[in-house]
C-alpha cells in the first residue's frame, strides 16, 4: 500500500489471463496425463502412416513425376524394373466419378429421410427408423459388397437396361456393349447405400435442432409442412447436411471392398462418363487388385497411390469439418 | 396429431354468460376445457372477442392463459398429449371441425410469440413476405406489402433503408414489431399476442403498445400480459383467468377493462388487480 494509499489508482492494471485449471492430485496428475497420451497418439498415428506412404513410395512417385496422377499407362510384373510404368488417372478419375454418383443418389434420400423421421413420422416409427439406420451403418463393406454383387447387381441391371432404352441418346447413358453389369452407375448405387447412414444421421441431428421458436414462427404464420421444413427447418440444416454430405464424399472416396466387388476395374483407359458401360476405376480397389501379384516397384507405386488417395480423403474432411464448425456458429448467431 | 375433440354437453346458461354488449364476434369458444395428457388445464371457457377490439387476458402465471390462445389458432395441438373438449367457433365454425385445414385457421388467425422469432436466416423485407410464402398465397406488388406491413408495426422509418439485411442485426423491440408486420402481411383477421413486450425495454414496449392501439381499428386483438397497467392501456375488454388451489383455471370474470379494474364484480379480481396476490 502507497503511503498516501493513492498510487496505485494512476497505474493502468495489468490484466491476469485464466488459463486452464492446473491436476493437483495425483490421480488428477494421472488422468491428465492419459488424457494427453491419447491425444497425441491419434495424431502420431496419422503422421506415421503419412511418412510411412511417403517415404516408401518416393522411388516411384519421383520416377513418375506429375503424370503419377496424370497418365494413365500401368504396366509392371517385367524382369526389367526400368520397362515399368506407374500411372493411375483412370482409377482416380473413377474414384471421383463413383463418389460423386453415390452422392447425387444418396442425398435426396437421406434428406427425405431425415425430414420423415424429425417432422413426419409418429414418435415409435422414428425410433425404430433411428435405429434402422445405425444398424446400416454398421454393416461391414465386405458383406455389402457381396450383397452388392449377388443380389443388387442383377436387380440394378434391369434399371440400367431400361435407362439405356429410354435414354440411351443421351451421353452419359451410352452402352454399345450390351453388358449393363459391373458399371459405375450399379458402384454408385452401392456406395450410395453405404453413405445414406451417415447422411441421415447427420441431417437428422441438425433437423432436430431447429429452433422451436422458428418452427412456431412458421406453423402461426399459416405454414405447411412442406412450406415450414422449406423455408426454415432446411435452411437452418444447410450447413450441417453440407458437412454430412462430404463425411460421406470421404467414406465413399475411400471405399475399397465394396466397390471391387461389383465394378469392372480398366487400369489404362478412362470412363470419363458412360455410367452404363461396364468399365470403371477407383484407386483402393486398384490397390487390393493388384498387391497380391505385384513387383517391388509396383508395391511402391500402390502404396504412392495410398498416399493420393490418404491426402484426398484427408482434405474432404477438413473441408467437411471446417463446414459443420461454421455452420454451428451460424445457429449461435 | 394427438388431438382429441370430444364433445362436451353443455347446459343453455352456459354459453355465453361472458359475452361482452352486442358488437359482432368473429371468435367465441364455448365450454372450451383443455387437457395436457390426464391433466386439465382449462375448464369451461367462454370467451367471446368483439370485431376490431382488444381484449387483455390477465391471471397468474401458470394459469393457461398462454395455452388458451394457442388453442384459438390451433397451436396448441403440436404440443403432445394435447386435447380439448368444447368448440372454439370463427365466423360461426368450429375450427376443430374435422372439415377444416388448421393451415387455413392459422393465417386467418395470427400469432405474435412472447420471444421476438424472426426467421435469422431472412432479410426484413424476407421475413415480412415469409408468411405469405409458407402459407403459399398468391401475391403482387411486394414492395408495397412490405412497406404498409412495416408502417402499421410502426418500423419502417428505422428500416426502410436496409430492407435487406439480416433480421438478426435488428434489436430485441425491433424484432418483435417485425414479427408483428410479419403477422400482418397475411392479413389475418384476429392477432393472437402471447406476452408480446415481456423480453422488451419500456420504449419498445409502448411502441408496441401504440401498435396494438393502431392495427385493432380493424383487426381483432387477444393479448396475454401479466402487466396491469398494459392491460388498461391497451384493451377494451379484459378476461381474468384463474387456477386456484392446483384445479383447472376458469375465467372468474370478463368484462370491459374500465369495469375489470375500476369496480370488479368478483372479490379474487379486485385482489389480483389490486396486486394482493399473483
Amino acid at each position: 500500500m502507497d503511503s498516501d494509499g493513492s498510487d496505485h489508482l494512476k497505474e493502468s492494471p495489468t490484466p491476469r489471463y485464466f488459463g486452464r485449471e492446473k491436476s493437483r492430485t495425483r490421480s488428477d496428475k494421472a488422468f491428465s496425463g492419459s488424457v494427453v497420451v491419447a491425444a497425441l497418439s491419434s495424431l502420431f498415428i496419422l503422421v506415421a502412416i503419412l511418412f510411412y506412404l511417403a517415404t516408401s513410395s518416393w522411388p516411384a512417385l519421383r520416377k513418375e513425376g506429375l503424370s503419377f496422377i496424370t497418365g494413365s499407362t500401368w504396366i509392371g510384373g517385367l524382369d526389367d524394373p526400368s520397362q515399368q510404368v506407374f500411372q493411375i488417372w483412370p482409377m482416380l478419375y473413377g474414384s471421383f466419378l463413383n463418389a460423386l454418383l453415390a452422392i447425387i443418389f444418396a442425398v435426396p434420400i437421406s434428406v427425405l429421410l431425415a425430414i420423415f423421421i424429425v417432422f413426419i413420422a409418429p414418435k415409435k416409427i422414428a425410433r425404430a427408423l433411428t435405429i434402422v439406420v445405425d444398424v446400416l451403418a454398421a454393416i461391414p463393406s465386405g458383406i455389402i459388397g457381396i450383397w452388392g454383387f449377388l443380389v443388387f447387381t442383377p436387380v440394378a441391371e434391369g434399371w440400367a437396361r431400361l435407362i439405356h432404352q429410354y435414354l440411351g441418346s443421351i451421353p452419359i447413358f451410352v452402352n454399345n456393349q450390351d453388358q449393363f453389369t459391373r458399371s459405375p452407375f450399379i458402384t454408385a448405387w452401392v456406395l450410395g447405400i453405404m453413405i445414406v447412414p451417415i447422411i441421415t444421421v447427420v441431417a437428422r441431428e441438425v433437423l432436430a435442432q431447429t429452433p422451436q421458436d422458428l418452427l412456431d414462427a412458421a406453423r402461426g404464420l399459416g405454414g405447411s409442412l412442406w412450406g415450414t421444413v422449406r423455408m426454415v427447418a432446411l435452411p437452418h440444416a444447410r450447413g450441417g447436411i453440407v458437412g454430412g454430405v462430404m463425411l460421406g464424399l470421404g467414406r465413399a472416396l475411400g471405399e475399397t471392398v465394396a466397390i471391387y466387388f461389383v465394378l469392372n476395374l480398366i487400369f489404362e483407359r478412362v470412363n470419363y462418363y458412360r455410367i452404363l458401360d461396364p468399365e470403371g476405376g477407383s484407386v483402393a480397389s486398384m490397390i487390393i487388385a493388384k498387391f497380391g501379384e505385384a513387383t517391388p516397384e509396383e508395391i511402391q507405386a500402390l502404396l504412392g497411390a495410398g498416399l493420393v488417395l490418404f491426402l484426398l480423403t484427408l482434405v474432404v474432411n477438413l473441408i467437411a469439418n471446417w463446414i459443420v464448425a461454421r455452420s454451428a456458429r451460424e445457429r449461435l448467431v | 396429431m394427438n388431438i382429441k375433440n370430444v364433445r362436451v354437453p353443455s347446459s343453455p346458461q352456459d354459453v355465453h354468460p361472458n359475452k361482452p354488449g352486442d358488437a359482432n364476434v368473429h371468435l367465441e369458444t364455448q365450454n372450451l376445457h383443455v387437457w395436457f395428457g390426464k391433466r386439465l388445464i382449462l375448464e369451461k371457457v367462454n370467451l367471446a372477442f368483439p370485431e376490431n377490439s382488444v381484449t387483455a387476458l390477465i391471471g397468474p402465471s401458470g394459469c393457461g392463459k398462454s395455452t388458451f390462445i394457442r388453442v384459438l389458432n390451433r397451436m396448441h395441438e403440436f404440443i403432445p398429449g394435447a386435447a380439448l373438449a368444447g368448440r372454439v367457433l370463427y365466423d360461426g365454425q368450429d375450427i376443430y371441425d374435422a372439415a377444416v385445414d388448421p393451415v387455413n385457421i392459422r393465417t386467418k388467425v395470427g400469432m405474435v410469440f412472447q420471444k421476438p422469432n424472426p426467421f435469422p436466416t431472412m432479410s426484413i423485407r424476407d421475413n415480412v413476405l415469409s408468411g405469405l410464402k409458407l402459407a403459399q398465397m398468391t401475391y403482387e406488388n411486394s414492395e408495397e406489402i412490405v412497406r404498409t406491413c412495416l408502417e402499421r408495426a410502426s418500423l419502417w422509418n428505422e428500416v426502410k433503408d436496409r430492407l435487406d439485411a439480416s433480421a438478426s442485426s435488428l434489436s430485441g423491440g425491433q424484432q418483435q414489431r417485425l414479427c408483428i408486420a410479419r403477422s400482418l402481411a397475411v392479413s389475418p383477421k384476429v392477432l393472437l399476442m402471447d406476452e408480446p413486450c415481456s423480453a422488451l425495454d419500456p420504449g419498445s414496449t409502448r411502441r408496441i403498445e401504440d401498435t396494438i392501439r393502431e392495427i385493432s381499428s380493424d383487426m381483432t386483438v387477444v393479448i396475454v400480459t401479466h402487466n396491469m397497467a398494459q392491460a388498461q392501456r391497451v384493451s377494451d375488454y379484459t378476461a381474468f383467468f384463474l387456477s386456484e388451489d392446483g384445479a383447472p383455471a376458469q375465467v372468474v370474470e370478463n368484462a370491459k377493462t374500465e369495469e375489470i379494474f375500476k369496480k370488479p364484480k368478483d372479490s379474487r379480481t379486485n385482489d389480483y388487480v389490486n396486486g394482493l396476490f399473483g
